[in-house]
């Protein structure tokens, strides 16, 4: 018999609740932080391969083919200041399925294409004009 | 120790792993907001031997079954993110089990947040970006949750299963 009686003492199952707890705090505090005490951004930036390939307003409606090489291509839309993956020739599709994004520091993530879509905030709008 | 018989053993134990990877593509999305989520059901299988066959063999066979399902299911890059995830969360299992001061369901929630920390890290180096905090928080939760219900499955095969059944 190995170790049999290794982990059902009450102070094993203690600590497990106590680790347990404080992941579950961190992340709670992980999202409070993205999703509370974050406004929504202005901007939307896309690289590829690391590499800055646009960047474009999250106010305005458009569609942009966003080409990542060897035939590849990720199709970006804005609308009604939201920005999400409408079509991509990634295997996986796991960007087109990723939800709509707008708060400051969302981002989605086309890992087999290496394109990144990030909501940020620039300056560069007065700050009179919003509303 | 008889050698075919081991050799039988963990060639079940890596199929059952890649059965219970291939059952995870098939199940519909926990959490359809954030694609790519999983259960990380092949950790049961390596909890398993992890407690009743030691560091070396769970090794052998978590990184078997990430190469074997990668190569028959995905491709190179699939590969690289779910090696680093696995070879994280081996980590963080052997060297928490070796502290002693948690139980199998301690352990394998530990094992399957680092499996999802170690892809982000992963993806954070290959797109060199570090804005991945969101999906960071999000497989920080449904991770921890997985893991439990996985430590708790873990923890009834390790004790339920008899000795007598792995003696070669
Ligand atoms: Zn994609």
């Amino acid at each position: 018999m190995i170790n049999m009686k290794i982990d059902s003492t009450k102070k094993h199952n203690r600590n497990d609740i106590i680790f347990i707890v404080a992941l579950l705090l961190i992340a709670t505090f992980g999202a409070l932080y993205l999703f509370v005490f974050r406004d929504g951004g202005n901007t939307v930036k896309v690289t590829v391969d690391g590499k800055t390939y646009g960047v474009y307003s999250l106010n305005e409606n458009i569609t942009e083919d966003i080409h990542t090489g060897n035939g590849n291509l990720n199709r970006l839309v804005i609308r009604d200041g939201k920005a999400y993956m409408e079509t991509a020739t990634c295997p996986d599709g796991i960007c087109v399925s990723h939800k709509p994004i707008f708060r400051d520091g969302e981002s989605i993530v086309c890992l087999p294409n290496k394109v990144v879509v990030t909501v940020t905030t620039t300056d560069t709008d007065s700050p009179d004009v919003v509303i | 120790m008889n050698k075919s018989k081991s050799v039988a053993f963990f060639g079940v134990c890596t199929a059952l792993a890649m059965i219970l990877a291939y059952v995870e593509v098939l199940l519909p999305p926990i959490f359809p907001a954030v694609p790519g989520i999983k259960m990380g059901l092949p950790n049961i299988i390596i909890v398993f031997l992890l407690y009743r066959r030691g560091p070396i063999p769970a090794i052998a066979v978590s990184l078997l079954r990430v190469a074997l399902v990668s190569m028959l299911f995905s491709n190179a890059m699939a590969l690289l993110y779910s090696l680093s995830g696995a070879i994280l969360s081996l980590l963080v299992m052997i060297i928490l089990r070796k502290l002693n001061f948690l139980s199998t369901v301690g352990v394998s929630v530990a094992g399957g947040v680092a499996h999802n920390v170690g892809q982000i890290l992963m993806a954070m180096l290959l797109l060199e970006t570090s804005e991945l905090f969101y999906y960071l928080v999000v497989l920080t939760v449904t991770g921890t949750i997985a893991g439990i219900l996985i430590g708790l499955c873990g923890s009834l095969i390790i004790k339920r299963i008899p000795e007598r059944l792995l003696k070669f």
